[in-house]
């Protein structure tokens, strides 16, 4: 980190320390009138991390892991309940209302399904000047400018080939650079993609994952939330895996995948398929289901399922730290390491 | 002989704005007893309409034209009628979403059982029984036959839904995405389940997905389908290794691999209308070798070496050696 932070010579742009966000468990007509206790699902349960601009971190993990809460927590999308989010230098974890405005200007999201995220009512012009109308920006000739600016930025170029169409006379693929276009007119910091390609085709993603790569080169920071370690591996520079509302491990992406320290990202690792039909894997499958954040398990969350767990384990709550055959930046959360 | 062959498969729709949509434009297959096959492409190819023909289920506003041999028997040569007594009995299919399609007010186990009554190859006792020996296959314990749909989680209900399509003991199970929109950890188990399955009961497996890698994991042969038609079938192995049509080599190349460290490229454009006549290659828009005569010679599926087709003009081509 301390590396990191010299060579950008600031603060970083997102820094979370100990997050925890949770949810209260509908306890039922019975339960409200039974006056059970209520209960929570700590859906993020202490996540520390930090993003640098011109980075891109992908977040992984399977549903329920708190990836998407985490994103929404740090968006003020949804209160968190503890630790704290700096974001630029300033703390942003209690702000009211009204600055949250001026925020999320500088911090936007793009949501995994295209046909959802935009109005079908909607003119491409209007997705994307309305924005900046909201904020009260520019003149009529300078909202044109920077929604025509967006589009050739997306790829979508030239550009008034795209304004004046609506969302059904575009491909899934042209409309999430749609959506990533009416993210970019506010000229935001920060982009949280929330598994942005899962929804499109195999041979539109790369086009996708591309203008994400090259946003990031252009100094934004990216946060990227998704279940696919491939795309993550290929993508992003660094990995975040998250397993029951924690982060299990985190480093350079090429040392995740290759040099994996964590036992739930060893296992992670085995299933995902290979292109190559001669690289047959030897799957190490997990038994069980995606576990239940509401019945977290004492001591390490992940012993129940782990193939290496031994009886300290059960007690123990491991914290982040680098393991001893792991590179600088490279950490995980397993006393076996 | 194939157990299922397919020749000459086309099936259109009509479209509510008149006009037909040309959905599956000739295709061909071989399956043998006992084989895991992939049927892979991206969305809007065919591939779903092509299964959906092979079980005589697809809706009125569909017309059906080519042979689908069951054991050497043309079950589409009279219509409903030749279909239905094998659809559940030989062809059996877990449809794309089918963990969401179960009735909701209705116990898993009778679900199970339904089209093993509908053919009468159990009733009452006898089927409670043979749905509890079918769930504990799929790794449910057989008292959970009495729960309700919403008891289950996702990778239960795909399992029981599995259990469904094979209550009949079907030879061919063609699975459609039955993976997708599972946790990459329960697509594993999924997957491993449909492949202790095909060895157990000899089932011959299609495995329908856009997922490459899923295939070359768990299928010997894959067709890849285009616009409506096979543009290359063969060995998983022979598709990644050498394809011989530009669109498997770059739908691979399009793939992001764990381990990859070459450029991952998208396929610019899009795949043409099927409302209108294909003129030419179907894929020549997009494709990076394209000449002259694929211009307007539409290319056949013509085999381009061992147990592997291809249809490109590329293949008349004599090759430079590569370096």
């Amino acid at each position: 980190m301390t590396d990191a932070t010299a060579a950008n010579g600031g603060p970083p742009l997102l820094e979370v320390e100990g997050l925890v966000t949770r949810y209260p468990v509908p306890r039922g007509l019975v339960g409200a009138a039974a006056r059970r206790p209520q209960r929570w699902v700590q859906a993020v349960a202490g996540v520390s991390f930090r993003l640098r601009r011109g980075e891109m971190l992908a977040l992984v993990g399977e549903s329920g892991c708190g990836k998407t809460t985490t994103a929404q927590s740090v968006l003020r999308l949804v209160d968190s309940d503890a630790g704290s989010i700096r974001f630029d230098g300033a703390d942003i974890t209690a702000l009211g209302s009204g600055d949250l405005r001026g925020l999320r200007r500088r911090m936007q999201i793009i949501y995994q399904d295209p046909y959802e995220s935009l109005d079908p009512r909607f003119r491409v012009r209007r997705t994307l000047e309305e924005p900046l109308e909201v904020h009260g920006i520019g003149s009529r000739a300078e909202r044109r400018r920077e929604a025509e600016e967006a589009l050739r930025l997306t790829g979508l170029d030239p550009p008034e080939l795209f304004l004046d169409r609506y969302p059904h006379e575009l491909s899934g693929g042209q409309r999430q650079r749609v959506a990533i276009a009416a993210s970019l007119v506010l000229h935001p910091d920060l982009l949280i993609a929330d598994e942005p390609v899962s929804m499109l085709d195999v041979s539109v993603r790369a086009g996708i994952l591309e203008i994400l790569d090259d946003l990031r080169s252009r100094g934004l920071g990216i946060l990227m939330i998704t279940h696919d370690l491939s795309t993550a591996a290929r993508f992003a520079d660094r990995i975040a895996v998250m397993y029951l509302g924690r982060i299990v491990e985190e480093g350079a992406a090429r040392d995740v995948v290759t040099n994996p320290q964590h036992p739930y990202t060893q296992a992670l690792l085995s299933v995902v398929p290979k292109r190559d039909p001669r690289q047959r894997q030897r799957p190490e499958i997990l038994r069980g289901e995606t576990p239940n954040p509401v019945d977290v398990p004492p001591g390490c969350r992940f012993h129940p399922r782990c193939p290496i767990a031994i009886p300290e384990c059960r007690d123990v709550d491991p914290e982040l730290r680098q393991p001893s055959d792991a590179r600088a930046g490279h950490l995980a959360a397993c006393i076996r390491t | 002989m194939s157990l299922l062959e397919v020749h000459d498969l086309h099936v259109w729709f009509d479209l509510a704005r008149g006009g037909e949509l040309h959905a599956v434009q000739g295709v061909d297959l071989g399956l043998d007893a006992g084989e895991r096959f992939g049927l892979v492409g991206e969305s809007g190819c065919g591939k779903t309409t092509t299964i959906l023909a092979l079980m005589g289920l697809l809706p009125p506003s569909a017309s059906v034209s080519g042979r689908v041999l069951l054991d050497g028997e043309n079950v589409l040569a009279r219509g409903e009628r030749s279909v239905a007594p094998h659809r559940w009995r030989d062809v059996a299919m877990v449809f794309q979403g089918a963990m969401n399609a179960f009735n909701p007010v209705k116990r898993v186990g009778e679900q199970i059982a339904e089209p093993m009554e509908l053919h009468g190859i159990a009733e009452g006792r006898d089927a409670r029984r043979q749905v509890g020996e079918l769930l504990e296959r799929v790794g449910i314990p057989a008292e959970r036959a009495q729960r309700f749909p919403h008891e289950f989680s996702g990778g239960m209900r795909q399992r029981a839904a599995i259990a469904m399509a094979l209550a009949c003991k079907p030879k061919v199970l063609l699975a459609d995405e039955p993976t997708t929109a599972l946790d990459v950890m329960v697509q594993a188990q999924i997957l491993e389940l449909l492949v202790a399955l095909a060895d157990d009961f000899g089932l011959t497996l299609v495995l329908v997905t856009h997922d490459l890698p899923i295939v070359a994991q768990v299928c010997e042969r894959a067709a890849v389908m285009y616009a409506g038609e096979i543009v290359e079938s063969g060995p998983t192995d022979a598709l990644f290794h050498s394809p011989r049509h530009p669109y498997t080599r770059l739908l691979f190349a399009a793939t992001p691999d764990l381990y990859g460290t070459e450029e991952v490229a998208s396929i610019p454009g899009a795949p043409p209308r099927l409302d209108r006549a294909i003129v030419g290659c179907p894929f020549r828009p997009r494709c990076d070798s394209a000449f002259g005569r694929c211009v307007d010679d539409r290319p056949a599926l013509k085999p381009v070496a061992a147990a592997q087709a291809a249809a490109c003009h590329l293949n008349d081509v004599p090759q430079e050696v590569p370096a």
